[in-house]
């Protein structure tokens, strides 16, 4: 489905990446990341296991050193402080980053209020997210790993974020909840927010994507945007 | 820093009252040490009374121990750093948070150890208030300073075993100064109460420090990695 | 510094220690009070001197050092890692010497005074601190960490200093069996002499120490970062292949993460 209006170089830009080199341990997992992320965009990274999705978007929150080269997220330099841009991201990981202990709308709430968001944001993605019935006064560890991914996204909408970090998103949900989802991250960029998505449920996502990369090797093959050349200025076709 | 302190503190004694741990695991340990002591000094030759003050803190210090290590496993897991990170909450706060949340759960821990030494190893309990001031001075520091060192050792492999030896050694002084100090107190040795100001004054200086420490190192230490 | 130069440190520390080991155990006299054994404190002052304040000190302050962004560089972080190994060797032989001098002495193994005691704690304190250099992790990291972990335990140490001096002040009996009041008032001539060329014989040991230590780890550092370049090659190659690679030998880090 082609978007829109292809995104160009020149649109303001949520993620800004040259070269950027980041260890795990002595692993270089991102081993030279070029990729720029314009705002609003949807972007899918694809690839095959091992290759750096995951870090790239632990990276985007500010989670991974960057050791070498430029890294930018939302205006924040991550090369040289990597805190400032976390309150305006939302990440949903491979752990669920939930108290096991507190129930759904005590994690909810604190999420909420950690982000500086009032309570009752915490409340509304609990209603957005269909937990506002039976589940909300379960502690999460009595979930199941499907309602848990949802309590986990809800986290994230909470926090209202402008810079989305999923990592395969669509994985323990079911049907409903993977519809739930979709129409949330369309919802969200067209509110202005940005969305990284990393996914191997390609058929679905591919759907909700404006863009998409493939990571290989710690690196990104087709991250940058493409230089501005407006419609009008395209030579006319030779007859 | 303080807003975030109070969400953090919060959310860890919300959790305490949830799952309960420090009341099913580390207040039967704390009597459990208090008893086996007994049974190691043969409580019949007459000496418990004299030495309580010292065992009294050598069983907070562990239960410390413990409280830390917990107050780090809770936050989800293996992800413990990532998950305070991510928060972005700031990491003065997040700091006083945690440490003031051990605090509390120790100082309560305290009161019923108290209450037990009283009647276990037949202690006359002399000079409440002051007893009380060496408490919370002697609580801070531990609980600072293990705060600090529960975010060195957290989410590495090792933390197990790195965390008591990077601890205790630090906490010495306090284990010290808090049983010289609570002896004079209750008159168990032939020390006076006015002896027991200069350990209150090491106390108070022990406690300042770390907590100091730990506002301003706590934030960089979870940036690890 | 130089080949040179530390080989003209090695020399004329190895003099040194050759001259002080016949003044301490040849020319200078026994002592009245404790005949021969006096002569182990021509080796207990020393180490302990240079263990507790050149070498922690030295720690500290590269640990200072590394951690202002201005004189942040991984040359300090190797220093200090490189002192306080010494540092914690230098204080096991003060442990140690102490132990034996007591022996014949007091008729004792240990005691807790004040000196022994607080030098107790500072070392089991810097072995916690190398513990922690050990753990795996990227070099800045582990740099950060373990400068933040030695300030904590600099902090301490005046603080254990007063604790156990008021301590064994409080214990008036036990002054008896005082260090201090042992060895320091009979030391005059050519005891103080011997004593001062020790402390001068042993600073030289610890700079050569300290200098081959730091080259050391140096070349570790230098290992490491060749490591990591054929590392990069070979995860860049990762996305050549057709048929993506595992990964190649991707060592475990220390930090318990998923990755995808």
């Amino acid at each position: 489905m082609p978007p829109a209006a292809m995104p160009t170089a020149a649109m303001p830009v949520a993620v800004r990446f040259r070269a950027a080199v980041s260890l795990l341990g002595r692993f270089p997992a991102l081993a030279g990341v070029d990729l720029d992320v314009a705002r609003g965009e949807i972007l899918l990274l694809k690839g095959p296991n091992g290759a750096g999705k995951t870090t790239l978007l632990r990276a985007c929150a500010g989670l991974v050193g960057i050791v070498s080269g430029e890294a930018e997220v939302l205006g924040c330099d991550l090369t040289r402080d990597r805190r400032a841009v976390r309150r305006r991201i939302g990440l949903l990981g491979h752990g669920t980053f939930l108290y096991d202990e507190l129930t759904v709308a005590d994690n909810l709430r604190f999420a909420a209020r950690a982000a500086g968001r009032p309570a009752a944001d915490g409340a509304a993605a609990m209603e957005r997210l269909g937990l506002a019935g039976r589940l909300h006064d379960l502690p999460v560890a009595k979930l199941s790993a499907g309602q848990r991914r949802r309590v986990a996204l809800a986290a994230v909408v909470a926090r209202r974020p402008e810079l989305w970090l999923l990592d395969e998103p669509h994985a323990s949900l079911d049907a409903a909840g993977r519809d739930l989802l979709d129409a949330i991250v369309r919802e969200a960029a067209a509110a202005g927010a940005t969305v990284l998505l990393a996914s191997h449920e390609l058929d679905r996502a591919d759907h909700l994507a404006t863009r998409r990369a493939t990571v290989v090797g710690g690196q990104v093959q087709d991250g940058l945007l493409a230089v501005a050349s407006p419609p009008e200025r395209e030579p006319a076709r030779v007859p | 820093m303080f807003r975030d302190a109070v969400l953090v503190a919060g959310k860890d004694l919300r959790i305490e009252a949830r799952s309960r741990v420090a009341t099913n695991q580390v207040l039967p340990f704390a009597f459990l040490v208090l008893i086996l002591f007994a049974f190691a000094l043969d409580a019949d030759r007459g000496q418990l009374a004299t030495v309580a003050a010292g065992l009294f803190w050598v069983t907070v210090l562990f239960s410390g121990l413990l409280a830390v290590q917990r107050s780090f496993a809770l936050e989800a897991g293996d992800d413990a750093r990532d998950a305070l990170r991510l928060s972005g909450l700031d990491g003065a706060g997040i700091f006083l948070g945690k440490a003031g949340a051990v605090a509390a759960q120790l100082l309560v821990l305290e009161v019923l150890l108290a209450a037990g030494v009283v009647v276990l190893y037949d202690v006359d309990l002399r000079g409440t208030a002051f007893l009380a001031l060496i408490c919370v001075l002697a609580t801070a520091g531990i609980a600072a300073a293990g705060t600090v060192y529960g975010a060195v050792a957290a989410g590495l492999r090792v933390r197990e075993t790195l965390l008591p030896l990077l601890f205790l050694p630090v906490l010495a002084p306090v284990l010290l100064a808090a049983a010289r100090a609570s002896e004079a107190v209750l008159g168990t040795t032939s020390t006076t109460m006015a002896d027991a100001w200069p350990w209150v004054r090491l106390l108070g200086v022990f406690s300042t420090i770390y907590v100091a420490f730990g506002v301003v190192a706590f934030g960089p230490l979870l940036e690890e990695a | 510094m130089s080949t040179i130069g530390s080989r003209a440190l090695g020399w004329s520390a190895a003099v040194g220690l050759a001259l002080t080991a016949w003044m301490a155990l040849v020319a200078s006299p026994a002592d009245v009070l404790q005949g021969d054994a006096v002569r182990l404190m021509y080796v207990h002052v020393p180490t302990a001197w240079l263990a507790m304040y050149l070498s922690f000190g030295v720690t500290t302050l590269a640990s200072v050092l590394y951690l202002w962004k201005r004189t942040r560089r991984q040359f300090w972080d190797l220093v200090a890692g490189s002192s306080a190994e010494i540092g914690v060797v230098f204080i096991g032989l003060t442990l140690i010497t102490g132990s034996i001098w007591g022996r014949p002495t007091w008729g004792v193994w240990w005691t807790w005074d004040a000196r022994l005691t607080s030098t107790a704690v500072l070392f089991v304190l810097y072995l916690g601190y190398l513990a922690i250099r050990r753990v795996p992790a990227e070099p800045h990291v582990r740099a950060r960490r373990s400068a933040i972990v030695a300030l904590a335990a600099f902090v301490d140490v005046p603080i254990v200093h007063m604790a156990v001096d008021w301590w064994r002040t409080l214990h008036q009996e036990a002054s008896v069996l005082d260090q201090r009041r042992l060895g320091d008032p009979q030391i005059t001539g050519v005891m103080l002499f011997t004593l001062l060329l020790a402390v001068l014989a042993f600073t030289l040991l610890y700079f050569w120490l300290l200098v081959h230590r730091y080259r050391l780890a140096r070349v570790e550092e230098e290992a490491e970062a060749a490591r990591l370049e054929q590392a990069l090659a070979e995860r860049r190659a990762e996305g050549a292949d057709t048929a993506p690679a595992a990964g190649g030998a991707a060592p475990e880090p220390d930090v318990e993460m998923t990755t995808s």
